[in-house]
């Protein structure tokens, strides 16, 4: 019942109750991979040992090979980043295109396009996957036939993976700007047409400003998507593995606690990221 | 003139990730689904790769099964984080709301690799959970927690939690508290309440809400062969092992097909049911 109602006392007992056992399921994993970073003991099981700081610090001559002296897994963190980079810059950009074609221009089938925009939402990501691994090598094998030429980026690997993961993170790009443009009042561009500014200073002085909170906000959603994503990854990865598809590699022969050394390490860097986000809209929002 | 440059301009690149990465890819796949290998690099277009499927036992009992596991998983998914969407948008205000809010969201913004790692340290026979159990005397030494299908409901359910949470919240919100004080007054039960006025006006929330999840679920790789193990047998497992394993990519494509169907089946069946559009749902989340 809604607060504003007299609850009674069994109701208000259960819903605490409900409420801490819920929280209790959401954190209990989060909280156990991060402790046992530190257990002195060569797996991420109990009973506790004691604390160290091995599994991040330990040289790699030694039994314990710690986090910073993983070169593979390191290697997969830098992998990530770049893929992730790239699908950033490529989603906000079409995006931000595909807003303003949504917005401001007229043509025929756009009701339709549009909807085509959010289809890779409902396509599971495992067949984006395929798909596009499927078509690029038909593309790869006619070049190769027709004229001999042998095109490498359409080979399972970091480009593949990266339209990958931008062929669905452009559709949350799109709906996040177009949200945000739909809401712009057009008369501020009309004014500074009046008052004689050209096209290019208008967009640049009055409507990117004004996106700048969903451009920002969507960049970094498109890059914990990509740093996240492991179905269209894994059916598209080649040689380099990103982090999510190391991680898997290792979770399954059984890994030490290095793996819990690095999920800490990526829980503090997307809160650092996520805490930052949540600020910065607040402070942006005031702008025109 | 120039507006028609302007129009051609933003088009490009919608046209470019539309076609190139979602249209085409799927024709090819649907080409390469109903053709069969008839002798080396020559194909014929045939139906085998449906048929082997229907054929195979094996087959349609996993993908029977993925679908049905993905249903019980939507629906706990829904009991679980109502009561909590409720308390969010109607039970508490101001700091404590946004605090209540923000600790939903907080496990997701880690991958879900992290989280199926912290799952298996949990339960595996050597993990806590088990350990736990012994301490308090409840089975006299550890079971293997892992490895159930109640393990591959648990990760599924963790994992959808949020995308279940937000629709809701955001519906819930929209609920005038005055109509629910109104039925209260008039004499409405909780349960005449919560039947005839909270969730017909939150059934778009929820339809939007159900069908994101069941995609998400119907998809999942990662939470199924990581907590299912040997015995997980869902669907996408079978699509990696025909494309990536055995490289029998007609094969793969079909199952892909199969598994699309079914996804866009039952949106569409969720749609129609509660009367919405596409479009709308999709905004909502």
């Amino acid at each position: 019942m809604i607060a504003s109602l007299p609850r009674p006392l069994w109701l208000r007992a259960s819903t605490v109750i409900y409420g801490v056992a819920f929280f209790a399921f959401l954190f209990l994993p989060l909280v156990i991979v991060a402790v046992f970073a530190f257990n002195d003991a060569p797996y991420p099981a109990p009973p506790w040992r004691g604390f160290t700081l091995d599994w991040f610090l330990g040289s790699a001559e030694s039994t314990r090979r710690g986090l910073f002296a993983d070169s593979a897994m390191l290697g997969s963190v830098w992998t990530s980043v770049v893929v992730a980079g790239w699908v950033t810059l490529l989603s906000v950009l079409v995006g931000t295109a595909n807003a303003f074609l949504i917005e401001r221009t007229q043509f025929r089938g756009k009701q339709a396009l549009s909807l085509l925009m959010l289809a890779p939402l409902v396509i599971p990501g495992v067949i984006l996957g395929i798909s596009i691994l499927a078509f690029a090598s038909r593309i790869a094998n006619l070049a190769d036939d027709v004229w001999g030429l042998e095109l490498e980026f359409l080979r399972p690997g970091l480009p593949l993976v990266v339209l990958g993961q931008f062929s669905y993170i452009a559709s949350i790009a799109t709906l996040t700007i177009t949200a945000r443009l739909k809401r712009f009042d057009v008369t501020l561009e009309e004014a500074a047409y009046n008052l004689g500014a050209s096209r290019l200073a208008v967009l640049w002085t009055i409507t990117l400003p004004y996106l700048k909170p969903a451009l920002i906000g969507s960049a970094a959603i498109s890059f914990l998507m990509s740093f996240e994503n492991f179905n269209t990854t894994l059916m598209l990865v080649g040689s380099d593995a990103p982090l999510t598809v190391m991680m898997y590699g290792r979770m399954r022969e059984g890994a030490t606690p290095v793996l819990n050394a690095v999920s800490l390490l990526l829980m503090v860097a997307s809160a650092a990221l996520a805490l930052t986000m949540m600020r910065v809209p607040k402070a942006a929002d005031t702008y025109p | 003139m120039q507006a028609r440059l302007m129009l051609m301009l933003l088009l490009a690149p919608a046209l470019l990730w539309l076609v190139g990465l979602i249209v085409l890819p799927h024709v090819e796949l649907g080409i390469l689904s109903l053709r069969e290998r008839v002798a080396p690099r020559v194909y014929q277009p045939s139906l085998a790769q449906f048929r082997t499927f229907v054929e195979e036992p094996l087959y349609w009992h996993t993908f029977m099964r993925t679908a049905l596991m993905s249903i019980v998983a939507t629906a706990i998914t829904l009991l679980m984080a109502f009561p909590m969407a409720w308390t969010i948008a109607k039970l508490v205000r101001g700091k404590s709301k946004a605090m209540l809010f923000i600790m939903c969201l907080i496990p997701f913004w880690v991958s879900e690799t992290v989280r199926t790692l912290g799952w298996m340290i949990l339960l595996r026979e050597s993990g806590v959970m088990p350990a736990f159990l012994v301490w308090l005397g409840v089975t006299p030494a550890p079971v293997e927690m892992l490895y159930h299908d109640a393990t591959i409901l648990v990760g599924l359910v963790y994992t959808s939690m949020l995308f279940m949470v937000i629709p809701l919240i955001s519906a819930l919100e929209s609920l005038d508290d005055t109509l629910i004080e109104a039925a209260y007054d008039l004499g409405g039960s909780g349960w005449s309440i919560l039947r005839q006025i909270v969730i017909p006006h939150a059934a778009p929330g929820i339809v939007a809400g159900c069908i994101v999840v069941f995609m998400l679920t119907l998809g999942n790789y990662l939470t199924p062969t990581l907590l299912g193990g040997k015995n997980s047998q869902w669907f996408t497992e079978q699509i990696y092992t025909q494309f990536i394993t055995r490289f029998n990519w007609e094969q793969g494509a079909a199952f892909g097909f199969l598994l699309l169907g079914l996804s866009t089946a039952i949106v569409w069946i969720g749609l129609k049911l509660s009367g919405q559009k596409f479009g709308e749902v999709m905004q909502k989340t």
